[in-house]
C-alpha cells in the first residue's frame, strides 16, 4: 500500500509543479467551450435544441478528463527514456501495485484538470439543473479519468518511444473524441456514425455525465455506469497485464 | 549468492549473451569488466529481474529472478548505468520515494539519507529538484539512493562514469566498508581497470557475449604475462574499438558484424 500512495503523491507533485503545462491544456477545452459554445448556439436554438453551451459543457469537461488521463497514461514513455521507470520496476514492490500507484495519481490529476475545466464552464455561463446530480457526475469523470488512464498505460507499455504518439493522436484520441457525442446529440444520426458512436467508450461516459448534470442523457444512467465501470475495470486489467510485460 | 549457469540472452537473432556460467560468492566483490557492448548491462539486467534469460538459470541468493521477482528484488541494490532518477523532484523527494518503495523505516531513512546526501556533497543542495543538478551531482544522488536500503547484493553498472576523483574515492571506500562491516555482495562493472584491480576480489572479463577469463587480477595478469591488469584486458579482448548497442538498428549491425567474424 505505501508504494501505491509515494507513486501517487509523486504523480500530483509532478502536476501541481508544472504548472505552465496546466495553463496550456487549458486553452483548447476553453476554445471548445466559448467559440463553440456561444458560436453555435444560436444554430442549435433555432433547431429546438436548446442552448448550446448548457448542451456541449460536459462535452468539454470529459473532454479534457480524456486528454488529461491518456497523456498521463502515456508518460510512461518518457518515465521509460528518462529512467526513472527502471527504478520503480526493480524495487520489491508487486508490479500491478506500482500500475495502480501511477493509475491513481494519473486519473485524479485529470480529474483535477477537469473540475478546473468544470468551473471555467460555470463562470462562462453553464449551469447544472440541479446539485443533486453532481456526485453522479464526479462518479462518471472519475470512470472517464481511470478507463483512459488504463488505455495510455497500455499503450504506454507497448510503445518504446514518442514516435508513436502522433499515431495515437491521430488514430486514437482524435476519433475517440469526436465520435463520442460530446459535441452533438445521439438523436438523428446518421446509421453509420450512429454505430461508430455505441462502440466509443466516451460515448457513455459523456451521456452519463450529461445525465446526471442537466438531465440531458440518452442512455440511461444506470447503462452509462455499468459500460463505464466494465470497461474500467476490464482496461484496467489489459492495462496492468501489459505493464507486467514490460522488459527494459 | 549468484549463481549463473548456461544463460544465454538473445535480441531477435543477435546473441548479446553467449552461454555464460559463473558464480559470486556470499561477501565477495566481483567485477564484469568487458568492452561496450559486451553484454554487461544485459547480463546485469537478467540477474536484476529486468530481462527474462533466453535459456539457462539463473539464482539470487537461491531464487529465480523470473520466477520469484519480488523476493530477488528485496534481497538487491542497483546504481543503473544511465540515468533513472526523476528530474522533476527535489533530491529528498527521489530518496524519500525510494526509501518508501524499498520498506526502509521512516525513521532510518531520513537518517541514512542526511548521512548520504552529506557523505556525497549534495546536502545543501537537497531540495533542489535533480534537473537543476549537473551531470556529476546526478550521479552522485543516483549512487547515494542505491545505497540507501541495505541490500545483501549491490549491483553497480559502471557506477564511476563521470564521476571525479574525490566522489570516486568516496565511493569505492563507502562499497568497502559496506563490504566488509556488513557483509554486502558486490557486484559491479566499470571500464576503469584500477578500480577494479584496487576492489574487486575476482574478475571476469567478457566479450561478445561470452566470458573469456575469471580470476583474480593476478591471475589474470599472469596468464596473459601482463604487467597491469588494463593490458591483460587489451590482451584478452583486442584493440579495436566497439559500438555501442543502444538501438534496434545498432544491434542488428552488431549481429552481422558478429555473423562475418572478425
Amino acid at each position: 500500500m505505501g508504494a501505491i500512495y509515494v507513486l501517487w503523491l509523486r504523480e500530483l507533485k509532478r502536476y501541481f509543479r508544472s504548472r505552465a503545462q496546466i495553463a496550456a491544456s487549458l486553452g483548447q477545452p476553453l476554445l471548445y467551450l466559448l467559440a463553440l459554445g456561444y458560436g453555435l448556439s444560436p444554430v442549435f436554438r433555432r433547431g429546438g435544441e436548446g442552448n448550446y453551451l448548457q448542451f456541449v459543457a460536459p462535452g468539454v469537461i470529459a473532454m479534457t478528463v480524456l486528454f488529461s488521463s491518456l497523456f498521463s497514461g502515456i508518460q510512461l514513455i518518457w518515465d521509460r527514456q528518462f529512467g526513472f521507470l527502471k527504478e520503480t520496476l526493480v524495487a520489491p514492490v508487486p508490479r500491478l501495485h506500482i500500475m495502480i500507484g501511477r493509475t491513481c495519481g494519473a486519473a485524479t490529476t485529470a480529474l483535477i484538470q477537469g473540475l478546473l475545466v468544470a468551473a471555467v464552464a460555470v463562470a462562462a455561463g453553464f449551469r447544472p439543473v440541479g446539485v443533486g446530480g453532481l456526485p453522479l457526475g464526479l462518479a462518471f469523470l472519475a470512470l472517464i479519468a481511470v478507463v483512459f488512464t488504463a488505455v495510455g498505460t497500455t499503450v504506454g507499455s507497448t510503445l518504446r518511444d514518442m514516435q508513436g504518439f502522433q499515431m495515437v493522436m491521430n488514430f486514437l484520441v482524435m476519433p475517440i473524441f469526436f465520435l463520442s457525442g460530446a459535441l452533438y446529440p445521439l438523436e438523428h444520426l446518421p446509421v453509420l456514425l450512429a454505430a461508430l458512436t455505441r462502440i466509443d467508450p466516451l460515448t457513455y461516459g459523456v451521456d452519463g455525465l450529461r445525465g446526471a448534470l442537466i438531465a440531458r442523457g440518452h442512455f440511461t444512467s444506470l447503462l452509462d455506469l455499468v459500460v463505464m465501470g466494465g470497461l474500467a475495470v476490464v482496461l484496467t486489467l489489459v492495462g496492468a497485464w501489459r505493464f507486467s510485460r514490460i522488459e527494459i | 549468492m549468484i549463481v549463473v549457469e548456461h544463460l544465454t540472452r538473445k535480441f531477435g537473432e543477435f546473441l548479446a549473451v553467449h552461454d555464460i556460467s559463473f558464480q559470486v560468492e556470499r561477501g565477495e566483490i566481483f567485477a564484469f569488466l568487458g568492452p561496450n557492448g559486451a553484454g554487461k548491462t544485459t547480463t546485469i539486467k537478467i540477474l536484476t529481474t529486468l530481462l527474462a534469460p533466453s535459456s539457462g538459470t539463473v539464482r539470487i541468493d537461491g531464487l529465480d529472478p523470473t520466477r520469484q521477482p519480488t523476493e530477488v528484488r528485496q534481497r538487491i541494490g542497483i546504481v543503473f548505468q544511465d540515468p533513472s532518477l526523476d528530474q522533476n523532484l527535489s533530491a529528498w523527494e527521489n530518496l524519500e520515494l525510494h526509501g518508501a518503495l524499498y520498506h526502509v523505516p521512516r525513521k532510518v531513512r531520513r537518517e541514512r539519507m542526511q548521512a548520504l546526501l552529506s557523505l556525497f556533497g549534495l546536502w545543501d543542495r537537497r531540495e533542489e529538484l535533480v534537473k537543476q543538478y549537473s551531470g556529476g551531482m546526478m550521479r552522485r544522488l543516483e549512487i547515494a539512493r542505491g545505497l540507501l536500503h541495505t541490500p545483501r547484493i549491490l549491483f553497480l553498472d559502471e557506477p564511476t562514469l563521470g564521476l571525479d576523483p574525490q566522489s570516486r574515492n568516496q565511493l569505492w571506500g563507502h562499497v568497502k566498508r559496506l563490504n566488509q562491516d556488513e557483509g554486502v555482495t558486490v557486484f559491479l562493472t566499470t571500464h576503469y581497470m584500477d578500480e577494479a584491480d584496487r576492489v574487486a576480489g575476482r574478475i571476469a572479463i567478457i566479450d561478445h557475449g561470452r566470458i573469456v577469463s575469471l580470476g583474480t587480477s593476478a591471475e589474470l595478469k599472469a596468464s596473459t604475462g601482463s604487467a597491469t591488469l588494463e593490458e591483460a584486458f587489451l590482451a584478452l579482448t583486442g584493440t579495436d574499438i566497439r559500438e555501442e548497442s543502444g538501438t534496434a538498428a545498432d544491434r542488428m549491425r552488431m549481429a552481422a558484424r558478429a555473423w562475418r567474424g572478425r
